[in-house]
């Protein structure tokens, strides 16, 4: 075990937990967030995505010692039910979820990628999603979601 | 409890009514009221597991009344309005469309309405959450939409005494009473009742507001649970804390039917966090204060198990599947001239269709909180029917189902049975254990290797041609291995936690041959749309083919199976409807007018042709003229049915591209019309249209379970395939077909029935290959376009 200081949606929080755990668990059970979720632990469908030094990571894989001190946001850190994000208010507009649980790996894969592409082509975000899975297959309108954000980032 | 005591209805009692000619929606039509449906004793009639309340035996013990109005509906003292529901939500949006149904009967705005749902200790026990029977239970002439004009009924009333004003004479609107005329005269649904109770029964003849009054159902209301899902504010099952919550992991047989030999507890001895391994029979786990902690301990905790029972070659499978005794028989239909006429017919086409063991394969592994202290247990799980899982659970620890209380949250969406049911019993056995509350969560291996899966189907289709090419007799025999089930009463063996503590799955009772079909039942979708299904001369069929026979044998399963998704119709489907294609090509007919004539019922025709009009459908017989044998290929696949036989219709067209080279298919378009009744929220049915269509979508192409010789294979996203977001994604049309004058049926399990033997359908029209067995990977694309004349 050791103090790991993290910094989560623009707060410092100090866990005393075992290095090598994956920031997944930390974000989840230490911090109580609800957002990053336990999907597959293997790093293969996003749904524990988390931003980290902007760019969108899997916090399953990610041993929490490797984010100490950079930036982290999760979905709660881009906006509220309140005051979403634009983004976050594209997925309401579009109706874009069926059970929801993979919404935290598609919007935030889909922001990072267009924080450094905004004027990514159709094909290119595709690409960028290619390894995130909605198993609901709400694809359809996570993409108009997705294309509706990107009109107003473009 | 053993089905036998349940009070009223014991299973022979049940097939006894279905084999009287009882459909589900049948008997719920035929009893008027209260029970929704019930439990069809074989599996092949119904996977879906018995539909309540409480199986055919009324709801559970300690299930509020559910012929009492306050079992349904509160009203507080602000005039805030409250439904109860035994249907929940899994993402499927059924809460955003009880909760408008509240309000269109109650006349209150829809935020006035807070829906409550499956919560052992506060909701009517409406069995399971499946098979696409929310929206007929709840939304015809009984159960939560009956206790919504009941309730506006007593409401009238009782303003028509406080206020002096006839009942004819009053008007209710945003929770108000008025005298039309005089709007000083009214009096508010809290002043009359607020925090009281109504102590009434359900009114079966209260009047429902016709759908042309609607204001509330039939818009496209929003869903309530979307913000706080984007935001990361909601709460799913996996995010339940409890104060001094511990933390689980299970340790599953390495490979099938392992047993416990000996755990050796000093491997993990001293482990950080660590608090104690759990043995009970063969079921292992760890608790510990952390979830890594669990992860750790379990990964190293020595269990030596017994080498297991070994697994059929997976090669060979399908071709073992006929030859697999003991069998459980069960004939659907037999108008016992099916032999005779296929002797006379000018030809005689026949062809076998193949479908894998499919895992649900939640996004999120399946997750439960239990707090187990005594005698008495509080359980949050994503289970589809919390009342069955209270009676199981108890069983499996020991204590009374009046002790246990099962509250559902929401998990990742499961499509049917996956592991939600089992995880639950981990978390309830793990907190036994140390008396603490614990959290279970499957491992992605654990998930994808211990759910129980979507039923293997083999199917051989028959059918005889007259002169002209139309159908005179088709035949239907299938083999479909299976084992356990939903835990339904009595049977917490149905999944593998159930059976690794000692519970028996429910038995598959040898019967050969098959008892004479008593009356049209077509749950499975097993009678092709196109047969008559005559039942004493009288067609209960969707077609017109008055000879047919559909014989089933239900054989062993190495593996747990249970519902996935359009259980057996799914499977059934894919057959008929490609086989449907098989005989349209035979006669050189286009695949629509071919279809149209061999249809009777309505609902199908139409969605058929308005699928057929959005797409522009190019009206010829398949395959499409100058198919080349290289290179890219395009062509249209059409498929329709009448889901359940009639609780829904739905048809496809899909518009594929077919790379000859890789045997790659991409599907371009889809057009899909539904029919589900009156359209409840026209958003979420289109919603689910276009979801179905893409995982039917997958599962057509990608998704089949693997195993050697000791063990499934396919144990994470690597091994069992889907297809991801990012994949060209095809364009979707949906016609929803509006039914005001009819009953509301299912509309979840529509789309995703059809779409595999439409896009089949559509390769077979690009490029003469037929595709018969799921998934459609390359491999076999290219098998298929090899064995092209």
């Amino acid at each position: 075990m050791s103090a790991i200081t993290l910094k989560v949606n623009g707060r410092t929080h100090t866990v005393d937990v075992d290095p090598a755990t994956p920031l997944l668990y930390v974000l989840s059970d230490d911090l109580e967030l609800r957002g990053p979720k336990f999907g597959c632990g293997l790093g293969q469908c996003g749904a524990c995505t988390v931003i980290l030094k902007g760019v969108a990571v899997r916090s399953c894989i990610t041993p929490v010692k490797a984010a100490a001190g950079s930036e982290i946001t999760t979905l709660e850190g881009l906006g509220t039910p309140e005051k979403p994000h634009p983004i976050q208010q594209a997925f309401i507009d579009e109706q874009a979820a069926q059970c929801g649980f993979c919404v935290n790996g598609v919007i935030l894969t889909a922001k990072a990628f267009l924080d450094k592409h905004p004027k990514a082509s159709e094909d290119e975000i595709q690409q960028a999603l290619s390894g995130v899975l909605c198993r609901c297959f709400t694809h359809v309108r996570m993409y108009q979601a997705i294309q509706k954000y990107t009109k107003g980032v473009a | 409890m053993k089905p036998a005591m349940i009070p009223g209805m014991t299973e022979d009692a049940r097939r006894a009514l279905e084999r009287s000619g009882f459909s589900r929606r049948g008997f719920l039509k035929a009893s008027g009221a209260l029970i929704v449906g019930f439990s069809i004793a074989d599996r092949y009639g119904d996977a879906q597991g018995p539909q309540g309340p409480g199986g055919a035996g009324g709801p559970s013990p300690g299930s509020p009344p559910i012929i009492q109005l306050d079992s349904w509906i509160a009203i507080a003292a602000d005039g805030s309005v409250t439904g109860y529901s035994g249907k929940e939500e899994l993402g499927q949006g059924i809460s955003t469309a009880q909760t408008q149904l509240v309000a269109e009967e109650l006349s209150v705005p829809f935020n006035r309405v807070k829906l409550i749902y499956c919560d052992t200790a506060m909701t009517p026990d409406q069995a399971y959450t499946s098979g696409s029977q929310s929206h007929p239970a709840n939304f015809n002439h009984a159960n939560l939409a009956q206790a919504g004009a009941t309730a506006r009924e007593a409401l009238v009333k009782m303003a028509s005494q406080q206020l002096g004003v006839p009942v004819d004479k009053l008007t209710a609107a945003d929770g108000v009473i008025s005298a039309k005329g005089d709007p000083t005269k009214k009096v508010t649904y809290g002043q009359l009742v607020g925090g009281k109770k109504f102590n009434l029964t359900l009114d079966p003849k209260a009047k429902r507001k016709p759908p042309s009054e609607w204001t509330v159902l039939g818009t496209p209301a929003r869903r309530p649970d979307i913000p706080e899902i984007v935001t990361g504010q909601f709460e799913f099952v996996h995010n339940v804390r409890v104060p001094g919550m511990l933390h689980g992991r299970v340790v599953r047989p390495p490979t099938a039917g392992a047993t416990v030999m000996s755990v050796d507890e000093s491997s993990v001895e001293g482990m950080p966090g660590l608090v104690k391994v759990v043995v009970k029979k063969n079921f292992v786990g760890i608790v510990a204060e952390k979830p890594w902690q669990a992860l750790q301990a379990a990964d190293k905790l020595k269990v030596t198990w017994t080498s297991g029972s070994g697994l059929m070659n997976r090669a060979e499978f399908y071709d073992q599947l006929r030859n697999v005794k003991p069998t459980r028989d069960i004939l659907l239909v037999d108008s016992k001239d099916v032999e005779q006429k296929l002797s006379q017919a000018a030809a005689v086409v026949k062809a076998t269709y193949l479908h894998p063991y499919q895992a649900h394969g939640s996004m999120g592994s399946s997750c439960a909180v239990a707090d187990v202290q005594g005698d008495k247990a509080t359980i949050w799980s994503p289970t589809q029917g919390v009342w069955y899982q209270r009676s199981t659970a108890a069983m499996v620890l020991g204590i009374k189902p009046d002790n246990v209380r099962v509250i559902f949250r929401r998990g990742s969406g499961c499509y049917g049975l996956n592991a939600a049911d089992t995880v639950t019993y981990d978390a309830a056995l793990l907190s036994q254990a140390v008396g603490k509350p614990v959290r279970v969560q499957l491992t992605r291996k654990d998930e994808l290797t211990s759910e129980n899966y979507g039923n293997p189907f083999l199917m051989d289709e028959r059918a005889g041609l007259d002169a002209q090419g139309n159908i005179i007799a088709w035949d239907h025999e299938a083999w479909s291995p299976t084992l356990g089930n939903r835990p339904g009463p009595g049977t917490p063996g149905n999944v593998i936690t159930g059976s690794l503590v000692g519970f028996q799955p429910e038995a598959l009772t040898p019967r050969s041959p098959a008892p004479e079909p008593r009356g049209f039942n077509n749950n499975s979708n097993g009678i092709p749309s196109y047969s008559a299904a005559l039942f004493d001369g009288v067609p209960k069929g969707a077609g017109l083919v008055r000879s047919s026979r559909v014989l089933v044998h239900n054989i062993p399963s190495p593996f747990f199976t249970g519902p996935l998704r359009s259980p057996a119709r799914f499977q059934n489907t894919f057959a008929h409807e490609s086989f449907m294609d098989e005989l349209a090509s035979h006669a050189k007919a286009d695949p629509v007018e071919y279809r149209l004539r061999h249809l009777s019922n309505e609902r199908v025709i139409d969605v058929l042709k308005a699928a057929a009009k959005a797409a522009n459908w190019d009206a010829r017989p398949s395959p499409r003229s100058g198919v080349q044998k290289a290179g890219l290929a395009t062509g249209r696949g059409v498929a329709c049915v009448a889901y359940e036989g009639d609780n829904g219709y739905t048809g496809i067209v899909t518009e594929v591209e077919v790379d000859q080279d890789s045997g790659k298919i991409a599907v371009r378009r889809v057009y899909v019309a539904i029919d589900a009744g009156p359209i409840s929220n026209p958003d979420g049915l289109k919603n689910q249209a276009e979801g179905g269509a893409l995982q039917g979508m997958s599962r057509a192409l990608l998704e089949e379970v693997t195993w050697d010789d000791q063990k499934v294979t396919s144990i994470d996203w690597r091994t069992y395939h889907t297809l991801p977001l990012g994949f060209a994604i095809p364009k979707v049309e949906c016609v929803l077909l509006n039914r005001p004058d009819e009953e509301a049926t299912g509309a979840g399990e529509t789309a995703i029935t059809v779409i595999a033997a439409a896009i089949g359908n559509a390769v077979f029209d690009a490029t003469g290959a037929r595709l018969r067995q799921i998934p459609f990977t390359p491999e076999r694309v290219k098998a298929a376009l090899s064995a092209r004349a």
